[in-house]
């Protein structure tokens, strides 16, 4: 059947395999080849849409154990981010690593070794995994962790599920006293204001940027830095929440039923941000909002189904992550090209990022830019342009947002590839564990 | 009620209805005795729900075919339940069925047999013991027979009939009966199935739909999705020789 990403950019032929049980799960891999894993269908573009045949992870959605001594939950690869949250927020703990979404599963988290806002502080999703069962071609199945096959398991994290279907996996999660976070927004009146926020919240848990992308010329990279921290109990207790400090999330409502034309989400959220860029600049010193997680880590996932707003030939998103040193220019660079191009959504994400867990990760230490641009017939030719300059920065681009980024490009932002190849070749899964993104790129 | 130290049996706990019920009553701090044919493929429910609740579930072998094993799986719990909910349904093909007598036996002793006798039981347990909730989960299919599912139907429209005279026996007593009919439920039964959204429940809400009427110990015939009611009055009104030449 056809297969696309939450970009629904491209739409590709691939035989959609679906195992009820682990040992199901087991039988399917064996002797197939041109087989990928497939979680919820976040990644954007072609990563999780197999060469063949993609293997659902939708139904292996239990969990394993949970240890209260020493917080470490073992659970199947496709048990949803959102069903670990709203299981143990209420049990008072929180999942040290999230995405801006939380409809991705396990799998897909380690194999994109998601990173979130606290990337600067605490690493990315890999870094709080303890071990996770990897299912081969061959029928074997490995246990990898630090302590065993340490190779394969940091092939496995980030590496875009090519080493292998993972089957199950273990993390610790982290203890919280409260459902809330206690937020501070700041003002940045240009990029480099920006840039220096974000450093002097290096001490936060958690931080992020949304500039402006329609402020140019001495206002480009005009941004909101939002800083959080996990609140107390105190501090929720002070600011008269209503409801249960342990709160988990109330259900979305909102769906967007047709595709809309692409101008709705950027005008819409553009407005909402020069709001509130211009009443917290002028009102210096605001005590810092206590707000639930939900909407704090997940303000996107409140509307579901937002991938329609671009319409129906879908949209890229863009995100690169480049080196500090030449931070400023380079992104003033790629920030003006879009502008002049017309062609990008109006906001764009700016986080910091540290270092880099697994062989193939996405992280590195310095800034990494998200945009989004509707797909039309003009704009893979500027994205090649940006994919130069981030090259040529020493950046590289996400795999779990990539649908069109060249082998060059890919090669050139990711040393660990031979490596990561001679893992491969190791594990037999060579051609036997394949994507449309791995053939698209040529792992 | 307190829940402090409330059992659970389940009887069909590999079904999907069976393991978001558990995990409701879990989730509420009742201990879970998880009963299924096949213990070790209970054993992965059984561990969802431990790790997600914190709970103790435990499985223990049981079939409902064999009803003479059912005073000794009885007597083989660790303890008598407080409450039981039987979810053991299988719908088979009512078209093998007409002609395959031993298929049709199988899907009547299933639906109707099996767990009758061993609510039955239970409830002569419970009688003793002066107190309890069974909770039998029938089907809208056994409110009239139709011709696409007529023997499954008249296995569960037997059950819900068993559950009735219980209910009516046991009304003085501390022992509480509760027929559930749960409508179409999004499960691996119905999978494919093209189903109306508003009569189509998650099995999650039957499990929540449970806990409610054996936590307030309140409701004697509950339909998942209110809007069942209306629609089975009306499909038992329509006069036979109309309801007859209706395709259904």
């Amino acid at each position: 059947m056809l297969l696309e990403g939450w970009g629904r950019y491209p739409q590709l032929n691939s035989e959609v395999l679906t195992p009820a049980t682990p040992d199901q799960l087991n039988e399917l891999v064996r002797g197939r080849a041109g087989l990928i894993a497939r979680g919820n269908g976040r990644a954007y573009g072609d990563a999780a849409i197999g060469a063949r045949s993609s293997l659902s992870a939708v139904k292996l959605d239990r969990m394993r154990g949970f240890d209260p001594q020493t917080h470490v939950l073992t659970a199947e690869a496709g048990v949803l981010l959102s069903d670990i949250l709203d299981t143990f927020v209420p049990r008072g703990f929180f999942v040290p690593v999230v995405p801006g979404t939380k409809y991705v599963t396990l799998g897909g988290m380690i194999a994109s070794d998601v990173h979130g806002k606290n990337h600067h502080r605490d690493g990315g999703f890999g870094a709080f995994l303890q071990s996770l069962k990897l299912v081969l071609p061959n029928g074997e199945v490995w246990n990898c962790s630090p302590h065993e096959n340490p190779d394969v398991f940091y092939a496995t994290i980030g590496g875009m599920g090519l080493t292998g279907v993972i089957a199950e996996a273990s993390i610790k999660l982290k203890p919280i006293e409260t459902a809330y976070i206690r937020q501070a927004t700041t003002v940045a009146p240009d990029l480099a204001s920006a840039l220096k926020a974000l450093d002097d919240a290096d001490e936060a848990t958690y931080s992020v940027a949304w500039i402006d992308c329609l402020a140019g010329g001495a206002l480009l990279g005009r941004s909101l830095i939002y800083a959080g921290e996990h609140a107390s109990r105190a501090e929720v207790e002070e600011a008269r929440v209503n409801g249960e400090l342990l709160a988990k999330a109330k259900a979305s409502r909102l769906s967007v039923p047709l595709d809309l034309p692409s101008w709705t989400l950027n005008k819409a959220s553009v407005k909402a941000f020069n709001e509130v860029y211009f009443r917290k600049g002028s009102r210096k010193g605001d005590a810092p909002a206590v707000v639930h997680y939900n909407p704090y880590f997940f303000p996107l996932d409140g509307v579901s189904q937002w991938n329609r707003i671009y319409g129906v030939r879908g949209f890229l998103q863009h995100q690169c992550v480049v080196p500090p040193n030449n931070a400023h220019a380079v992104l003033s660079e790629i920030l003006e090209r879009f502008a002049r191009s017309g062609r990008a959504s109006f906001l764009a994400v700016l986080k910091k990022l540290g270092k880099a867990n697994g062989l193939m990760s996405f992280p590195m230490p310095g800034y990494t830019l998200a945009l989004d641009v509707q797909v039309r017939d003009d704009i893979f030719a500027l994205l090649d342009e940006i994919d130069e300059l981030v090259t040529r920065a020493g950046g590289r681009l996400y795999l779990a947002k990539d649908a069109r980024q060249s082998p060059a490009t890919f090669q050139a932002g990711y040393p660990g590839l031979a490596e990561f190849q001679e893992i491969r070749r190791r594990l037999g899964v060579e051609g036997k564990i394949a994507s449309k993104l791995s053939e698209r790129l040529g792992i | 009620m307190s829940t402090a130290q409330k059992t659970l049996l389940l009887i069909g706990a590999t079904s999907d209805i069976g393991h978001a019920t558990a995990q409701a009553f879990a989730g509420a701090g009742w201990t879970i005795l998880l009963a299924a044919r096949n213990p070790e493929g209970a054993q992965r429910n059984r561990d969802d729900i431990a790790a997600r609740s914190g709970a103790e579930v435990s499985t223990h072998r049981l079939d409902v075919l064999d009803t003479e094993g059912f005073e000794g799986f009885i007597d083989g719990l660790p303890a008598l339940p407080d409450a039981v909910v039987c979810v053991v349904g299988e719908m088979g093909d009512q078209q093998q069925a007409q002609g395959d007598l031993a298929h049709a036996a199988k899907v009547i002793r299933t639906n109707f047999e099996g767990p009758a006798l061993l609510l039955g039981a239970l409830a002569e347990r419970f009688l003793r013991r002066g107190h309890g909730t069974i909770v039998g989960v029938s089907s809208v299919a056994g409110d009239r027979g139709r011709g696409s599912n007529y023997v499954y139907g008249a296995a569960k429209a037997g059950f819900t009939a068993f559950l009735s005279g219980l209910r009516n026996r046991l009304a003085p007593t501390g022992v509480q009966v509760i027929t559930v009919k749960p409508g179409f439920v999004r499960t691996r039964m119905t999978e494919g199935m093209k189903l109306p959204p508003l009569l189509t429940a998650e099995p999650g809400e039957v499990g929540a739909a449970i806990l409610a009427a054996v936590s307030s110990q309140k409701g004697d015939v509950l339909y998942v999705r209110k809007l069942w009611r209306p629609v089975m009055m009306a499909i038992g009104a329509i006069p036979e020789p109309i309801f007859k030449k209706l395709r259904l």
